[in-house]
């Protein structure tokens, strides 16, 4: 049994056909080939997969496709159309906030979540809403470095 | 002249940033062959039995399932997999076969090969196969092991495999005439690597030309290469392994297991493409296991704090098979104990128990994690006995400058000897003391502020690396006059692919933008040894540089003969070569690309070292102990890339202290894994431990490779365990607790406080 579903990622209206069984996750990368999101456990713990709904960061191996229906979702590969990294991203190579590069999707989209959000969130605050992330290579320091670093592209107004 | 490039030394932004940060990295299972199938693995839910029957009759009729793959497929005897290190002849009974078929003795081990049209079909599958297991008893520790209600392998008779000795002096003697001797029993609990990306392979087998492709390979494609072609009775040149983006390795990954075999295997059988990728559970219950030690041990010290001898045995729970790496760890917890420090008697030995539960093999700072905790933990004890200041019993017992090049222990069976190659261990531990700010902070010691008690501590560490024999590079100045770089070296999210070019860009003085480096498959050298003990840098990066001589070489000659002058009279600068006044940029030197490939061989091992120091505070009602200010000062000889370099130091400190507090992969006494998600196997998060500061020096090149380099990037967590350890003690040193085992979970050390508080009460 499968279900026709349409909804719009990274801008552009798309329609496919899934079973109802099927994670977000899964329509994403296999269905969709937007292997950028990736999938560490499959269980809501490791964050790899976020993505973005309607604006807030969701664990797309814990929600199903059919969910997804009418909404707008947001990959990695969807949070700059230009070639240029975005200052975010760019702030994570500046801080080597990146080893394997395996959790960096969850963490680049937790953190734009983030950043739109509460541009001038402080270091504490991103610890926490990082800490739903692992990543098995930096130990975070870096990452937390290149977010609080990144908060002036998103209109923060400065500590 | 244009001015020399300088790459190495600098703080280059990493090229792999650039596509992973975009969502464009290519990982395994980003992959889509035309025609795929998918593979499952069946595995073993019982720890130790007699499989009796394994029948698929009802999955075979399930709709999309296209084959299941038992034993039974795999041809008369089902190969097994050998050890890549180590390879004592002895040891072959305890090989893993690639299906189980007589016994299972394991919970995951596997038993069967599922293919169907998608994963989730394969895996409705599993359900629907018959199994028939007769449970034997499960032996899960060191006491069952002993106890022996049953025996992994009836034919050895017996569930101790092998001893490791080492051996370094007189250690009989060194105990005769000790002023005291320590003896205290220790454990490491059994925990893991963790890569984040789990494992998987695309396998495809062309039956028209007989050859095979499998992605997915790391670490050591050529050694795996060998492995599987031997396996599948196929030639080594039928078979190529492709390296792909790979989400992590820190030991585990990229070593053969079962599966390397089994998907190649199954795409030979069904004639397919066929993927696979291990969830999270099935990772936790195959991919090697670490550490999982017990060792009792002896100190002998003399009355000035002088370090006389070390004596004792460990006994190392590697589970049920010896998996390519596995007596590493064991057989480094002897041989590294004595550490930095000048430690001149030494009889230490590793016993390895086979077990019912998951195969281990190296995890980073394979042993010397465990060695460091029950070293450190001695020194602080012996200098409690004594009455010395731990800091001066220390600096007392390093190994000098002018001691070097200073033999450690030998080992044996499968004899090796090493010595500590340079390094001035008393500058590092001095500066290490300063940048913390010991003499402040010692105010500290044991003081009780808010309601949580404060504790210091600062111990020393080896790492050791560069393994041998040799590497390989392969040089190509293209006509376009860029260089491709190709490598034996394996990507496992270190940045190799930037360290590399730096590499390049300063031996051929090139700019960085006009070179490719290509590393980690079969096909781009004759042969590849991957990365391993902090080898990478060393190993490849001197084969770089050898090839780039001979390049020059090469390019020196083609210009000359272009020229009409002699090669002698050739200059390069840059991309341009000059000579007697005419001048030619690289491009247009040759018709055809100039090819060189150059070995590097080294038989000597690196040895970085460095100093780290705790200040931690313990909370007496929770048992939480809070990381205030964590400092690792440690010497390489020569950083390539200070930013890559800092960031895997702290990385490495940090899964240290997951080892240290929270990662616990936990048995029950069936052998089952209680600690099958990552919902129950804690690891690190952003909130956990917010301050890690690490220093590097170049104060000691390596004189055993023109580089200079030492292998870096394990050493971080390898003095973790015994540090903490330490200054959990000295927080609580007035009620004398004293942590012996790992890990220090808020229960164990809330137990511990408990334990030590009743125990005053009672006096």
């Amino acid at each position: 049994m499968s279900m026709k579903i349409e909804f719009e990622v990274n801008g552009k209206p798309v329609s496919v056909d899934v079973d109802p069984r099927l994670s977000l996750a899964d329509c994403l990368r296999y269905d969709l080939g937007l292997t950028g999101t990736h999938l560490g456990c499959e269980h809501g713990v490791c964050g790899a997969c976020t993505v973005i709904v309607n604006g807030a960061a969701v664990r797309s191996c814990l929600m199903l496709a059919v969910q997804a229906a009418g909404e707008k979702v947001v990959t990695v590969e969807g949070l700059s159309n230009d070639e240029a990294l975005t200052p975010l991203q760019a702030s994570f190579r500046k801080h080597h906030a990146l080893q394997c590069g395996f959790c960096t999707p969850g963490m680049v989209t937790t953190a734009h979540a983030l950043l739109t959000h509460e541009p001038d969130c402080d270091e504490e605050r991103v610890r926490d809403v990082l800490s739903g992330n692992i990543c098995r290579c930096t130990g975070y320091i870096p990452i937390v470095e290149a977010v609080l670093d990144a908060r002036s592209a998103y209109g923060s107004k400065g500590e | 002249m244009r001015p020399a490039n300088s790459f190495i030394g600098s703080p280059i932004e990493r090229i792999e940033d650039l596509r992973f940060l975009r969502g464009r990295g290519t990982y395994v299972s980003d992959l889509t062959r035309p025609n795929q199938l998918h593979a499952v693995i069946l595995r073993s839910p019982e720890a130790h039995g007699h499989l009796r029957a394994v029948d698929a009759t009802r999955a075979l009729a399930h709709p999309g399932v296209h084959a299941v793959i038992t034993a039974a497929d795999l041809g008369a005897s089902v190969p097994r997999i050998p050890l890549r290190l180590q390879p004592l002849p002895e040891l072959e009974p305890f090989h893993q076969p690639m299906l189980a078929h007589d016994k299972v003795r394991y919970v995951g081990e596997p038993i069967a090969v599922v293919i169907a049209e998608t994963a989730g079909i394969a895996e409705d599958a599993l359900d629907l196969i018959d199994l028939r297991i007769d449970p034997l008893p499960a032996i899960t520790d060191k006491a069952s092991a002993d106890a022996a209600a049953s025996v992994l392998f009836e034919a050895h008779g017996s569930n101790r495999a092998m001893v490791w000795t080492a051996t370094r002096g007189d250690a009989e003697a060194a105990f005769a005439s000790a002023d005291l001797i320590l003896k205290h029993s220790f454990k490491v609990q059994r925990h893991a690597a963790m890569f984040m990306e789990p494992r998987g392979f695309m396998a495809e087998w062309n039956p028209q030309t007989q050859k095979l492709t499998v992605w997915g390979a790391a670490k050591v494609a050529w050694t795996n290469r060998r492995i599987l072609a031997t396996a599948m009775e196929i030639p080594e040149g039928s078979v190529e392994l492709i390296e792909v983006d790979v989400g992590g390795g820190f030991g585990s990954r990229g070593e053969f297991y079962p599966e390397d075999y089994l998907i190649p295997a199954a795409s030979r059988i069904v004639g397919r493409p066929i993927k696979w990728t291990e969830d999270r559970r099935e990772h936790l219950m195959s991919a090697n296991h670490a550490r999982d030690i017990e060792c009792d041990v002896e100190m002998a010290v003399a009355s000035d704090g002088k370090i006389l001898g070390l004596r004792g045995m460990a006994f190392a729970d590697i589970g049920a098979y010896f998996r390519t790496n596995g007596s590493v760890g064991p057989r480094n917890v002897s041989q590294f104990m004595s550490g930095p420090y000048k430690i001149e008697n030494i009889h230490l030995q590793s016993t390895q128990l086979t077990t019912n539960k998951t195969p281990s093999g190296t995890y980073r700072g394979p042993g010397r994690f465990e060695t460091d905790f029950i070293r450190e933990r001695m020194i602080d004890l012996a200098a409690g006995k004594l009455g010395l200041d731990p800091v001066a019993m220390r600096r007392r017992n390093l190994v000098a400058d002018a001691d070097m090049p200073y033999p450690l222990a030998s080992i044996t069976p499968y004899d090796s000897s090493t010595e500590l190659d340079s390094g001035d261990y008393h500058h590092v531990f001095d500066l290490c003391l300063k940048e913390f700010g010991w003499d402040e902070k010692s105010a500290l010691q044991g003081k009780l502020i808010d309601g949580r008690y404060h504790g210091l501590s600062v111990g020393s560490f080896i790492e050791g690396g560069a393994a041998g024999p040799k590497e390989d590079a392969r040089l190509v100045l293209e006509t376009d006059g860029s260089l491709t770089v190709y490598l034996g070296s394996s990507a496992v999210g270190q940045g190799l692919q930037t360290i590399m070019t730096q590499i390049a860009a300063d031996a051929m003085e090139m700019p960085f933008d006009r070179i490719r480096v290509l590393h980690g498959s079969t096909s781009h050298v004759t042969e590849g040894f991957g990365s391993y003990h902090s080898r990478s840098t060393v190993m490849g990066g001197s084969a770089i540089l050898l090839a780039a001589d001979k390049l020059k070489g090469m390019i020196r000659e083609a210009a000359a003969a272009k020229f009409g002058c002699a090669a002698a009279d050739v200059q390069i600068d840059g991309e341009t070569v000059t000579a007697n006044g005419a001048s030619c940029p690289l491009s247009g030197l040759a018709a055809e690309p100039l090819d060189v490939e150059a070995t590097f061989f080294n038989k000597k091992y690196t040895y970085a070292y460095g100093t780290q120091a705790a200040h931690v505070s313990v909370d007496p009602g929770t048992g939480h102990v809070r990381v205030h200010d964590y400092l690792s000062v440690e010497d390489v000889g020569r950083m390539i890339n200070p930013l890559t370099l800092h960031g895997q130091a702290i990385g490495g400190i940090v899964q240290g202290l997951g080892g240290t507090f929270l990662e616990h992969l936990i048995y029950d006494e069936h052998g089952q894994l209680l600690t099958g998600s990552l919902a129950d196997y804690l690891m690190p998060t952003a909130s956990d431990f917010p301050v890690i500061r690490s220093i590097t020096l170049e104060l000691k090149p390596s004189p055993n490779n023109p580089l200079g380099a030492k292998g870096a990037g394990e050493g971080g967590i390898i003095p973790v365990g015994g540090i903490i350890a330490n200054a959990v003690a000295n927080a609580l040193a007035h009620l004398d607790v004293q942590p012996m085992e790992l890990p220090l979970s808020p229960p164990r050390v809330w137990r511990l406080i408990r334990d030590a508080q009743e125990a005053k009460r009672a006096m």
